[in-house]
């Protein structure tokens, strides 16, 4: 439906992207005894150890080849050699991912030959499981980022099944996209446990983001899935990607283990929940529990109250496709129209998005079409604060990062119940603003003032 | 690159840099290119730097040259303040794309100025480098040069890309952009005998406005804040002020010293943290002034300002102190000079219990020894783990710190303290100490820790992980204990030198292999301080331990 355009502009203002080692790097936070290393200057990694500690409220694995001036004009082997040792000694990491920057893909280095290198000169390290991602941040962003580093673990990490016949069919694959918090992770894996299926979750940032007391002091991730859980997911009956990002990975899946996949493109709404609700019966051969058919009563109860406040808005929504498409569509459903839609990275998900446009832009780009259009209803990630006060209209946060709320990593908007949560939110939000800018007074009547308006609208 | 390299050589060559005073001639020349260490930690780049240093001018656009990394994920992360302007805020970054890594940024960059220009208008434009287009040789000098004449606005270029060094080289290059492009390049409407510079201030939290007022009673003039809730052209106009206040982070030390030598504007190191130096400051920019000209009755009534502040702010402290009787405090800060903190929290009746001293120089830990004690506890570099002990140990019952060390105090249910860059509270002046007590006050007393160190109803005793981490390092400190060569052997790893990897053991050898007698020695037989130097100190205080046990050395 909707006509994706790239943005023209030299300058890009108030960048909605994030590049793409970051993305990598998170995916990596969702192994167990995981470090992630971004091989290039130190700046690179600083940024975004500091974009997650905000956004999350934890303390942050990452690690940094810390290429100087000099190393990067010579080329990185010594640097990543020496990263590695250092990791491997210092915090005894279970697996060691590593994604390239900007800076060491100009120079091209060879990362994969290093890691070589280095296990054959170094015993010790010699059978550490290290992958490596290429994610210049020139190039694409922060969802490819992800979405490059899970279906390169799967590549690396996932053994391919001996034998056909041990499959487990209880047991399931999850490849979540970055779109999915780790309260959305904790939810999908309640509901499959709730189907008597076992769920493996790669990667699994509701195991070491979701803002838990650790067992011990470890610089390494404190959750998440061990190593050899994901060699063993080849073991499992079904995978199932959420979010168009992890087809890549679920096909790789697929490719080295023959298994079977099925993508769900958007996990928030009552539709796509329906959809998932049966496939899981289906495979699990088991009737939907009736906690999960109250749940859906639930939900439409609160569709039903919240399409008066949430219907009719004029929607500016900017954030990485995936969450674009899953967001945006449910506000549409509940009949918002997306008139202003800003994303960061080409995805086959954009098309369908229920809006006339969607650009590939930045912040300014969806403030000012926001305020050309009259939007009434700003969704985006913090950044979004600024162009929320300037247009006067009221803001909810989605996405990373989320530094100026607590419980970002907790938001829920998977299954009904999180649909319902978000629908409630939303709505919430629209009431307190139309109590302190809109109640009518006598003016707004006599001079057909914006409050008349807003009403009217659509 | 070769214009960056000089630029670089003469910031290291500060002469006016306490940590410079102490090294050699060749040391000196070295510079601070502190390597940090693969997989160790990891710092802010130089371009992070630059952009703290003049982010806070704020009616100015700060446009970021370089892919996605260096601006996406950093933008509108800071918490410094404006009272005008908010452009400042506004994130631009040319977001270089593979082409333009294929074929040269430059076109893009300068279509960026003339978009921004046609757009925002802004007084000028602030062109910040960063590694990829300095890798593939984007010259911004030409750009902005190009721009300027084109234009007609000031459009600077920050030469700071990341990967030549620290966050702090950062701070001092964009210190040099200001030297070279923008300071004397205009005139103020008017001057007067008051009329001070305050640099390396940058009005995180608004905390500049807590002091401003005494100020303004006083008829002193900010001519020109380096850079916090700075404009441009008080920046452009600032060689006019008669006296400058070099704020106590030593961040852009070389301005204050080129604007002395350049315009004769004498400048002093001073702090507006804690009360004393507050006071002291002000004494200070008033000695200055007058004998810059300024009439000399400017003394006596800053003595009145002072009597009247301190008075207050002493009392306001005072009525804390039955509440504080018996507290304890761990204070582990990274830049902000401790001592000058430390005197008001004793004020305040709280016992420290230690206090770090990563970046404190020699005179800063001998005031800390005066303040605290012989035996203060002193903090170099430690692990989270032995920060974890500390604070148990110590039996801390608070800890202030920078937020990098917030959790493991928080997940050891210890009440902490924001005292760094992102805290949302202002801590300067008179007013400022009182508010950090006060904050003391309100976290040690807070009802949530008797709630969150309840164990949950089915937790036997002693199984939580804080037991077993402590279990874990006690059966550690016991193993050592009985095995004197493990716990030499461990005594000898610690780290002296952080940027060349160089333990204790190896300079400890060195020394008495070849009868050392300095660093210089040490440096050349081990590389030990051949890198950001801090821990020069360090090794001097080895010099002090081996000569102290002369037996034990005998006797190995
Ligand atoms: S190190 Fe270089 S590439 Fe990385 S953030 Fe800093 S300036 Fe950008």
């Amino acid at each position: 439906m909707a006509k994706v355009t790239l943005g023209k502009k030299a300058c890009s203002v108030n960048p909605l992207k994030m590049s793409q080692p970051i993305g990598g790097a998170l995916a990596f936070m969702g192994l167990r005894g995981a470090m992630p290393l971004l091989h290039g200057s130190q700046g690179c990694t600083s940024f975004g150890l500091v974009l997650f500690v905000r956004h999350f409220k934890e303390a942050i694995p990452l690690q940094t080849t810390a290429m100087s001036e000099v190393a990067t004009v010579l080329g990185g082997y010594e640097n990543v050699e020496q990263a590695i040792l250092n990791i491997h000694k210092r915090a005894k990491p279970e697996i060691i991912g590593i994604c390239s920057t900007g800076v060491t893909e100009t120079k091209g280095d060879d990362v994969e030959g290093f890691i070589k290198l280095v296990r054959e000169n170094h015993p010790e390290v010699k059978d550490l499981p290290i992958v490596y991602v290429s994610t210049p941040d020139f190039k694409d962003a922060f969802q490819d980022g992800w979405e490059k580093t899970v279906a390169r673990i799967v590549d690396v990490l996932v053994e391919a099944p001996k034998t056909q016949t041990r499959r487990d069919p209880a047991r399931v694959n999850v490849l979540p996209g970055c779109h999915m918090t780790p309260g959305d992770i904790d939810e999908l894996r309640t509901i499959i446990e709730d189907f008597g299926l076992e769920p493996a979750f790669l990667p699994d940032l509701g195991g070491s983001l979701d803002g838990h007391i650790p067992d011990e002091f470890t610089p390494t991730t404190i959750g998440g899935i061990g190593v050899e859980d994901v060699a063993a997911m080849g073991y499992a009956s079904w995978t199932i990607a959420i979010g168009a990002q992890m087809r890549r990975a679920a096909e790789a899946m697929q490719r080295k283990t023959g298994m079977p996949f099925r993508v769900f493109e958007r996990l928030c709404g009552l539709a796509p929940n329906d959809e998932f609700m049966a496939f899981l019966s289906e495979i699990s051969g088991r009737p939907v529990p009736l906690k999960y058919r109250r749940q859906r009563g639930q939900l439409v109860d609160a569709m039903l109250d919240g399409h008066f406040h949430i219907g009719g808005r004029k929607l500016a929504i900017g954030a990485e496709p995936d969450l674009l498409y899953d967001v945006g569509s449910l506000l549409h459903e509940m009949g918002a129209h997306i008139d202003a839609a800003v994303t960061t990275t080409q995805s086959p998900v954009l098309e369908r998005l229920p809006a006339e446009d969607v650009l590939i832009g930045d912040l300014e780009d969806l403030e000012k079409l926001a305020g050309d259009k009259g939007c009434d209803l700003l969704v985006t990630h913090s950044h979004g604060r600024q162009a929320a006060t300037r247009l006067n209209i009221p803001f909810y946060r989605v996405g990373i990062p989320m530094f100026d709320r607590l419980g970002a990593g907790h938001q829920t908007t998977v299954g009904y119940r999180g649909t319902r949560t978000l629908i409630f939110s939303v709505s919430n939000l629209i009431i307190e603003d139309h109590e302190n800018n809109h109640e009518p007074t006598p003016e707004t009547w006599r001079d057909g003032g914006h409050a008349a308006n807003s009403v009217i609208a659509h | 690159m070769s214009s960056l390299s000089a630029t670089i050589q003469d910031v290291f060559n500060e002469p006016g840099c306490g940590k410079n005073a102490n090294k050699s001639e060749a040391e000196r020349k070295k510079g601070c290119t502190k390597q940090l260490q693969p997989g160790g930690a990891a710092g802010g780049c130089a371009f992070d730097g630059a952009k703290i240093a003049l982010q806070p001018l704020t009616d100015v656009a700060h446009l970021v040259h370089g892919p996605i990394a260096c601006e996406g994920n950093s933008w509108d992360n800071r918490g410094a303040k404006s009272s005008g302007s908010n452009i400042w805020r506004t994130g631009f970054t040319t977001d270089m794309n593979e082409t333009d890594v294929v074929f040269g940024g430059e076109k893009r960059l300068f279509k960026a100025v003339r978009e921004i220009i046609e757009r925002y208008d802004p007084p000028a434009i602030f062109v910040y480098q960063t590694c990829v287009p300095a890798m593939i040789g984007d010259d911004i000098d030409a750009v902005c040069k190009a721009a300027r004449e084109k234009f007609g606005k000031p459009v600077i270029p920050v030469n700071a890309p990341g990967f030549v060094g620290s966050k702090n080289l950062g701070n001092k290059l964009a210190g040099e952009a200001l030297l070279e492009h923008v300071i004397g390049t205009e005139e103020p409407e008017y001057t007067t005998p008051y009329d001070i510079n305050i640099i390396g201030e940058y009005n995180l939290s608004g905390e500049l406005w807590q002091v401003k007022p005494l100020f303004d009673e006083l008829g002193i003039r900010i001519l020109a804040c380096i850079s916090g809730d700075g404009k441009y052209k008080e920046v452009a106009s600032s060689h006019r002020a008669k006296a400058a206040m070099m704020v106590c982070s030593k961040a852009m030390i070389n301005v204050a010293r080129k604007m002395e030598e350049r315009y004769a504007i004498p400048f002093f190191e001073g702090s507006f943290y804690g009360i004393e130096d507050t006071s002291d400051s002000l004494r200070e920019i008033g000695k200055l002034l007058v004998a810059r000209g300024a009439p000399a009755e400017l003394l006596d009534r800053i003595e009145i300002v002072i009597a009247r502040e301190e008075a207050k702010a002493w009392a306001a402290i005072a009525k804390y102190k039955p509440r504080f009787n018996g507290k304890r405090v761990l204070l582990i800060t990274g830049g902000v000079k401790s001592w000058s903190v430390v005197a008001a929290l004793q004020e305040a009746g709280l016992d420290l219990v230690g206090t770090s001293v990563k970046k404190s120089t020699k005179e800063d830990k001998e005031r800390i020894k005066e303040l605290m004690g012989q035996d203060a506890h002193m903090i170099d570099d430690m692990t989270p783990r032995e920060m974890y002990k500390m604070l148990k140990e110590a039996k801390a019952d608070i800890m202030l710190s920078g937020g990098r060390s917030q959790f493991i105090a928080l997940k050891a249910m210890m009440p902490w303290l924001d005292i760094n860059q992102e805290r949302h509270n202002a801590y300067m002046g008179y007013v400022g100490m009182v508010t950090l007590v006060a904050e003391i006050d309100k976290a040690l007393y807070n009802p949530v820790w008797e709630q969150v160190r309840r164990p949950a109803p089915w937790e036997k005793a002693g199984e939580n992980w804080r037991a077993r981490a402590m279990r874990q390092m006690e059966a550690e400190a016991a193993a050592l204990a009985v095995d004197p060569v493990a716990a030499e052997a461990a005594r000898r790893e610690k780290k002296i030198c952080h940027c060349k990897s160089v333990d204790l053991g190896t300079i400890e050898d060195a020394i008495r292999a070849h009868t050392l007698t300095d660093v210089d020695g040490v440096r050349e037989h081990t590389h030990a301080s051949g890198g950001c130097g801090a821990c020069s100190q360090r090794i001097e205080e080895i010099f002090a331990d081996i000569a102290a046990v002369p037996l034990a050395v005998a006797a190995e």
